[in-house]
């Protein structure tokens, strides 16, 4: 995969305040890249700094390796799904998505063509007629990614397309979003705050926060091995634990020492580990390095979300078993689980 | 909310006395002769035959031309007005629109007299041109005289309806044109054009109904000789003193207004 898009210290700053502290990223060839994070943590500016609707105050973006920060976005050949859909009001379905070969005058039964082809495969065949605001959100959110689609950009940028649909949908649009994407094969790159949403479609993620870029992934690696505090605290729910560690493969917090797979760490030196609740088992308190009493149980649908009370600390664990608050139980940890990251200088 | 609707009936009782009574009596005394009382209404065309005079005909067509030239001169010099104000942000918009607003505080008898003495030929602008060594070309009691007392006193007019549908437009319609690769000017007639066209609708009504019924511009701007429909209507009922023909004078404007609202309505539609 070549890349097609590069951001080179991208920064952006709005009244007074920065934005955007210095962005690199890489853009592949064929990518479903999110750009995940907290609202304001930048990621939306960069979107539209890649369309063309804001620029850069310094930094560099090359499309194809050409520099095009300057570039108004009616040159670039990129597309947008805009947060509300940005339909027109005054053109029914097939005026909407005719309007971008409108523009380039392209010949009429060319236009006819590719949008009933378009239309064809957001699964709208039969609705050029009808009119954009009598549509339903989720048919507003096809009309607009047909729109964007139909002028074959080598990049479709969307942002937080979802956010307006109920639960179901969102679901339902997850999936499709990259089935659509495998189909016509380019670049998508999405936005959106909802962690879920982003590890089920995304080849990369990319987690940023107050400007920066934390961490840039796969899905897996991202929930796996966070690199930091900020980026295990946002993705999924984790207990985040002060510790040492003690030489390669060997963890220590709260006196307990425990194998892990980290390497790559001064001996001794200060860390933060991360213990996903699905990854603590809850066994026999013999059985067990951590023994503790349940505080809590909440049902919370397919499983039950535990606390146990330990001396030290509170640990929270995910498990589908049930177990009686007050109960005296052992925790323990598979090696490759415990998840070791560097300590934050600022936390 | 049913208890609520029993507050629309002192309006509903006030809009009959001040509205539908008067447009009764009109109807009424336009197809009767003068000198009716009560008890012996006769009723007769020959109102409307009247009208149909050619000195009548052509004040019809002097007002219904004067009507449009002055809307198309609003419409874009409201527009642009209006355009360069929606750029502003917000609270420059505010005082921007306020600003065009002031002069409606101020009586348009005074500020048609204030016209006046700007256009006349020894008036103001005539006096800055001969300060440039230029002759002066201005003067009152003529017909661009009248037509930028219209255009004046109705460009606000305009100016809002329009100002209001183009900040209420969604700015990320803009920015999906420009995604989709057209170019500000084509954005303009294709996107920002289309969506203000109920502004630009509704003031062009608003002002060919003002400029078309006006009887005081014209009168002190255009001088005693410069007779449109509401000077013709003015004449009959305060110096003539034949309601019954300025009654039918008022209905058949009436039924132009009517005409001019329905045939902007449909364009409206046709073209959106």
């Amino acid at each position: 995969m070549g890349c097609l898009i590069e951001l080179k210290n991208v920064t952006k700053t709005f009244d007074d305040q920065q934005i955007l502290k210095g962005i690199d990223l890489k853009i592949h060839e064929n990518e479903f890249l999110t750009l995940l994070g907290p609202s304001g943590c930048g990621k939306t500016t960069t979107l539209r700094i890649i369309g063309g609707f804001e620029e850069p105050d310094s930094g560099e973006i090359l499309f194809n390796g050409i520099e095009i920060s300057k570039l108004p976005p009616y040159k670039r050949e990129i597309n947008t799904v805009f947060q509300k859909y940005a339909l027109f009001p005054h053109l029914d379905v097939f005026g909407n998505v005719a309007f971008g070969l409108n523009i380039k005058k392209m010949e009429k039964s060319v236009i006819e063509q590719k949008v009933s082809k378009i239309l064809e495969l957001v699964g709208l065949s039969g609705f050029e007629k009808r009119d954009v605001m009598s549509l339903s959100g989720g048919q507003q959110q096809r009309v607009a990614i047909a729109r964007a689609l139909v002028n074959e950009p080598k990049v479709l940028l969307l942002d937080e397309p979802l956010g307006a649909l109920d639960a179901k949908l969102r679901k339902d649009m997850q999936t499709e979003l990259k089935k659509i994407q495998k189909e016509v094969g380019i670049t998508f790159i999405y936005v959106t705050h909802d962690q879920e949403e982003a590890l089920t479609m995304s080849d990369t993620v990319v987690v940023m926060n107050d400007g920066e870029i934390q961490q840039v992934g796969s899905a897996i690696d991202i929930y796996n091995e966070p690199e930091n505090r900020f980026v295990a605290s946002f993705i999924g729910d984790s207990n985040i634990i002060p510790g040492h560690m003690i030489k390669d493969c060997l963890v220590e917090w709260d006196g307990y020492e425990f194998d892990c797979v980290d390497k790559g760490f001064k001996e001794n030196e200060e860390a933060e580990i991360v213990l996903r609740p699905e990854d603590i088992d809850i066994v026999a308190p013999e059985d067990a390095k951590i023994n503790g009493t349940v505080k809590s149980v909440v049902f919370k649908g397919v499983h039950y979300e535990i606390i146990v009370e330990t001396p030290d600390r509170d640990y929270m664990i995910h498990t589908t078993d049930f177990h009686q608050v007050g109960l005296f139980v052992g925790l323990t940890i598979e090696p490759e689980d415990i998840h070791v990251m560097y300590t934050m200088e600022w936390m | 909310m049913k208890y609520f609707k029993n507050f629309i009936k002192p309006y509903l009782i006030w809009s009959f006395l001040i509205i539908v009574i008067p447009i009764a009596m009109i109807f009424l005394y336009a197809f009767t002769t003068s000198g009716n009382n009560l008890l012996t209404i006769s009723f007769t065309f020959d109102n409307f035959r009247r009208i149909a005079e050619s000195v009548y005909v052509a004040v019809f067509f002097k007002s219904i031309k004067l009507g449009l030239l002055t809307v198309v001169a609003c419409l874009f010099l409201g527009y642009t007005f209006a355009f360069i104000i929606s750029r502003f942000k917000e609270s420059v918009q505010d005082v921007l629109i306020l600003i065009v607003t002031i002069p409606m505080w101020i009586n348009l008898l005074l500020r048609t007299y204030a016209w006046m003495s700007i256009l006349s030929y020894n008036g103001i602008m005539n006096s800055l041109l001969m300060k440039i060594g230029l002759p002066p070309i201005f003067d009152i009691y003529t017909d661009y005289a009248v037509i930028i007392g219209l255009i004046c006193n109705f460009l606000p007019f305009m100016i809002i309806p329009i100002h209001t549908s183009l900040s209420k437009m969604d700015k990320s319609l803009i920015e999906a044109s420009y995604d989709l690769g057209a170019t500000p000017i084509q954005t303009f007639f294709k996107v920002i054009l289309k969506l203000s066209m109920p502004g630009v609708i509704n003031g062009s009504i608003m002002v060919f109904l003002l400029s078309i019924s006006t009887f005081v511009i014209p009168k002190l701007l255009g001088g005693g000789q410069y007779v449109l429909i509401g000077n013709l209507i003015e004449n009959q009922f305060i110096s003539v003193g034949d309601w019954n023909f300025g009654s039918a004078i008022s209905l058949i404007l009436a039924v132009i207004i009517l005409i001019a609202v329905r045939l902007t309505k449909k364009f409206d539609r046709n073209e959106v």
